[in-house]
């Protein structure tokens, strides 16, 4: 350290003062040898509202810097020194004369210096620099002022916890940084943290030239990419996962063609997201609880909703989970731990949030895992959620799917910037893109994201890229706003199923024939399952009322009474496919 | 010296430390005990949180400042921050989070520093909380509390004054309270935070510093008020009014007006929008048949207009006269003092339209 301790003129100061003042002190901005911290002008910081503004020096300057404004300021001081004590050499004067002269040029010497410590508003860590600062600045509680408001009290700067800060910052030395130049960074303690200053005016860039890269494993023909590869999918798991995914892809073919065949009224398909739904859902345990959005049929169905009350759901019959009150679609299951699903977009983030807290309290080996797609995310319900998680410590994993495409709303039209993974950072959140069709990396990705969540009590974000090959849902034509021949890229050359099954068949696990019967087979489950639902009765009248409340409520029981009383005086009214 | 003087400061200092202990020593004698609305919510709220672990506390401003209208003081200090959560300026997001929370067995009291800033949950609070028992086939209850002051305070114009009631009563899935007295407040209170549906409470914010006297039985904690039951303030025989929250005040001194007149009202205190008694309604109407209905609220599809249809539906032959709806003004609420006065309605509104409905003065529509 230059400055230290061994410059030959520090004891005759206050040994402290100078030297915390001097190495970490205002040395002159970097922009120019002269530049002094702007005398005169007053900064608004210095009103302390928050009552925790630091002292503070505020800039750093290069050493020449600071020989020169020394000399050139104590240059005067130094010749006065050199003038007298050659004098007394040179006239003889006795030595106790010069003792007194000695001591007035110190004495000078230190007014001169505290003088210097005001102008430059200097932090002072002891009662001399408070003294000096206080009485100079005014309350001693801002940096930039030299209007001097000389109603200090004196020791007002031992009133507030971040000068105690401040002075630990300006006594401690061992700081981690070793170049006298990091030491001059100077930081001031706003409410929420230190924040160092620049006199570079940077504005950040609304995004970055490169954009987040994307986390993949499996190339886009099922080639694994690193040589070593993660062992965490052996041939059970893989082939699972294989299955599961045939699944969905014929579970939607077929109720999709079923809704348009006008046996029930609407549905969503997943097409193109079967890795992201399959995936993620293998690397979470049945204690997780789910909150999705709508195109996470997937999920469900690993979790164990079998084909059958998928059918039921959709027609809505008595057997059904959901005793016929719920349109396609909204299903849940609370043995599977899957939240019934809300159609506002976005309204499942928050309350996610909230299962994650109260989750929190039970200390279980489980997190919360919520799924939303891109286009929900300029919701409000979005950006309320992500702080609040980051706030409260929730263990909550929040996948989005960013598949492209809002109905006819493309991401261009959605938001700017490099989509969502970069907003994570934003609320103080982790966050990782993934490749959405690469079922390893998901499965990956999602677990360890499952792991720091509830190890460490954090939101994790995970952005999945993706397209959505279907439409919307069954009321929407996507080729009125897209092209076939983008729709047919993605499903064919981009399939997460071709991709991943092409991995379990070079690995020896899986082969065509097996193949062709899957698909066979699970074609006529589904069938079945359709038919056999649609002959089940409709809900009895009974379930029209019950669950509006606890417990039924006496105008409920009112209303079925008379309801029923009009049915029995008019039979030929009713419809004949509703029990009683 | 200074120890005689010392003395003589604290023994004036005691002197006017004593008096208040006086005061209250001189009521437990007469055996009435006076307690704030305020006092009633936090002595509710902090009973229930000691009962149960699960119940706490969400809003904004309502640990470290006491809450805004210091309806949740000292509860931070007694329950710490897990059962007392201050959060970030979003009331859907904290509306969320808490029927999140409660579809997971916890049990909120949202806390929205007045209900006008509820329509930024709202979405949360009717398509969630109130639907979900419906929509999932009664796998998912949500045993939540949205609290808050409603309608209007003084002088604090247009979108800090509007009374939600009617906006939640039309909700299938939802039951809103509207207590008026300490009593009201702290047994409702408890009715609701015990129960599993979701229940909207509106308070008021003029009546939390106002005092009422409370029985040794209302002050007990495990005293509750049932749901769905109305309260007959004042008995009467030619005139049924029905108010609710502060307009209850106005409708009791509005009778010692009409009493002196010669018409005895029957004061009804709602106490519940949702479900409405209107068995209690209906009877009361048979009694005296005249009805008048005070509300704050805006008059089109407002309380009065529900109370009213149901009485013509179930007591139209026991009518003597039309029904008068007393509300507050069809336009967002003014500040200017005057002009916020004439918006909503006062105690010679709710006589003068006693008097009309007893015929002891032209009707309105003659006037026109």
């Amino acid at each position: 350290m230059g400055f230290g301790k061994d410059f030959w003129w520090s004891p005759f100061l206050d040994f402290d003062s100078f030297v915390s003042g001097w190495v970490w002190g205002d040395h002159g901005s970097k922009t120019g040898p002269d530049r002094r911290p702007s005398e005169g002008k007053t900064i608004d910081r210095d009103r302390t509202e928050y009552g925790r503004s630091g002292l503070g020096p505020v800039r750093s300057g290069p050493i020449r810097q600071d020989f020169g404004k020394f000399f050139r300021f104590f240059g005067k001081q130094l010749g006065v020194i050199a003038f007298h004590s050659t004098k007394s050499i040179l006239s003889n004067i006795k030595v106790r004369h010069n003792l007194y002269i000695f001591t007035l040029i110190f004495l000078l010497l230190k007014v001169n210096m505290s003088i210097w410590l005001i102008r430059s508003r200097r932090n002072c860590g002891n009662l001399l620099k408070t003294l000096i600062c206080n009485s100079a600045t005014g309350n001693g509680r801002y940096e930039y002022s030299i209007s001097c408001n000389p109603s200090a009290s004196l020791f007002m700067a031992r009133r507030y916890k971040s000068m105690e800060a401040e002075k630990e910052l300006f006594s401690s030395k061992d700081d981690g940084k070793t170049s006298f130049e990091e030491n001059h960074v100077h930081r001031l303690e706003y409410p929420g943290g230190k924040i160092a200053f620049t006199s570079e005016m940077n504005f950040l860039p609304g995004s970055s030239e490169e954009r987040v890269k994307c986390y993949r494993l499996l190339d886009q023909d099922g080639y694994p990419i690193l040589s070593n590869m993660p062992e965490h999918v052996g041939k059970e798991l893989a082939l699972k996962i294989y299955v599961n995914m045939v699944t969905l892809q014929t579970m939607d073919t077929l109720f999709y063609e079923a809704q348009r065949q006008g046996r029930f009224s609407f549905y969503m398909s997943s097409f193109g997201e079967e890795a992201i739904n399959i995936a993620s859902a293998a690397s979470l345990s049945p204690d997780d609880h789910i909150l999705a959005q709508y195109r996470e049929q997937g999920v469900l169905l690993w979790r164990g909703f079998t084909l059958q009350e998928f059918a039921n759901h959709f027609m809505g019959n008595k057997i059904g989970h959901g005793k016929g009150r719920n349109m396609p679609i909204h299903y849940g299951s609370k043995k599977l731990k899957y939240f019934t699903i809300s159609a506002p977009l976005a309204t499942q983030l928050p309350q996610a949030v909230g299962v994650a807290y109260s989750l929190k309290n039970d200390k279980k080996d489980a997190c919360v895992v919520t799924y939303f797609g891109e286009g929900s995310t300029s919701e409000g319900d979005f950006h309320a959620s992500m702080n609040f998680s980051a706030v409260l410590d929730a263990p909550i994993v929040f996948i989005c799917r960013n598949n492209g495409w809002a109905i006819s709303t493309p991401v261009t039209d959605q938001f700017r910037g490099d989509g969502i993974v970069v907003k994570g950072q934003a609320y103080g959140i982790q966050s990782i893109r993934v490749d959405g069709n690469d079922v390893l990396a998901v499965y990956n990705a999602v677990r360890s994201a499952r792991e720091i969540a509830i190890k460490e009590q954090r939101p994790i974000l995970i952005e999945a890229m993706t397209y959505r090959v279907g439409h919307h849902s069954t009321s929407d034509d996507s080729t009125k706003y897209r092209t076939k021949d983008e729709i047919n890229h993605w499903r064919t050359v981009h399939s997460p199923i071709t991709r991943f099954r092409k991995w379990i068949e070079r690995n020896g696990w899986w082969t065509q024939n097996e193949d062709s019967e899957l698909h066979i087979d699970v074609h006529k489950q589904v069938k079945n399952a359709i038919d056999e639902a649609e002959r089940e009765e409709k809900p009895a009248l009974k379930d029209m009322f019950t669950d509006v409340y606890e417990e039924l409520p006496s105008n409920l029981i009112e209303q079925e009474r008379s309801l029923r009383e009009m049915i029995h005086r008019h039979p030929k009214e009713f419809p004949t496919n509703v029990p009683l | 010296m200074l120890g005689v003087i010392r003395q003589k400061v604290i023994g004036a200092k005691d002197v006017m430390r004593l008096r208040p202990v006086v005061s209250s020593m001189r009521h437990y004698s007469s055996g009435t005990k006076e307690m704030t609305v305020r006092d009633a919510l936090n002595s509710a709220l902090d009973e229930e949180m000691a009962a149960d672990p699960n119940v706490f506390v969400m809003g904004e401003e309502v640990g470290e400042y006491q809450g805004a209208y210091k309806i949740t003081k000292g509860l931070l200090d007694k329950y710490g921050p897990e059962r007392v959560v201050d959060t970030p300026i979003t009331e859907a997001g904290f509306a969320g989070i808490g029927v999140g929370s409660a579809y997971h067995g916890l049990k909120p009291v949202i806390e929205f520093m007045t209900f006008n800033f509820s329509m930024q949950a709202i979405d949360h609070i009717i398509n969630s909380a109130a639907k979900s028992n419906y929509m999932s086939a009664g796998q998912i209850n949500v045993p939540i509390v949205f609290r808050g002051p409603n309608g209007p305070a003084a002088g604090v114009g247009a979108q800090h004054s509007q009374c939600y009631g009617a906006w939640y009563g039309s909700v299938p899935g939802l039951k809103v309270l509207v207590p008026y007295s300490s009593e009201d407040a702290r047994g409702l209170l408890k009715a609701a935070i015990r129960d599993p549906d979701p229940v909207v409470f509106l308070e008021n914010e003029l009546l939390y510093g106002e005092s009422f006297p409370i029985s040794d039985e209302a002050l007990d904690s495990s005293f509750c008020l049932p749901i769905g039951k109305a309260k007959i303030e004042r008995e009467g025989k030619d005139i049924t009014i029905t108010a609710f929250s502060k307009m209850v005040g106005y409708a009791l001194k509005a009778a010692e007006i009409l009493e002196k007149d010669g018409i005895s009202a029957e004061i009804i205190n709602l106490r519940s929008i949702r479900p409405l008694d209107r068995a209690t309604i209906n009877a009361s109407v048979r009694k005296t048949n005249r009805l008048v209905t005070v509300e704050e609220g805006f008059p089109q599809h407002g309380i009065g207009a529900e109370i009213c249809a149901s009485v013509v539906e179930d007591s139209f032959g026991y009518l003597d006269a039309p029904v008068e709806r007393i509300a507050g003004a069809d336009v967002p609420t003014p500040y200017a003092a005057n002009l916020e006065r004439m918006a909503f309605p006062q105690i010679e509104d709710i006589v003068r339209a006693a008097k009309r409905v007893c015929y002891r003065s032209v009707p309105l529509a003659a006037t026109a």
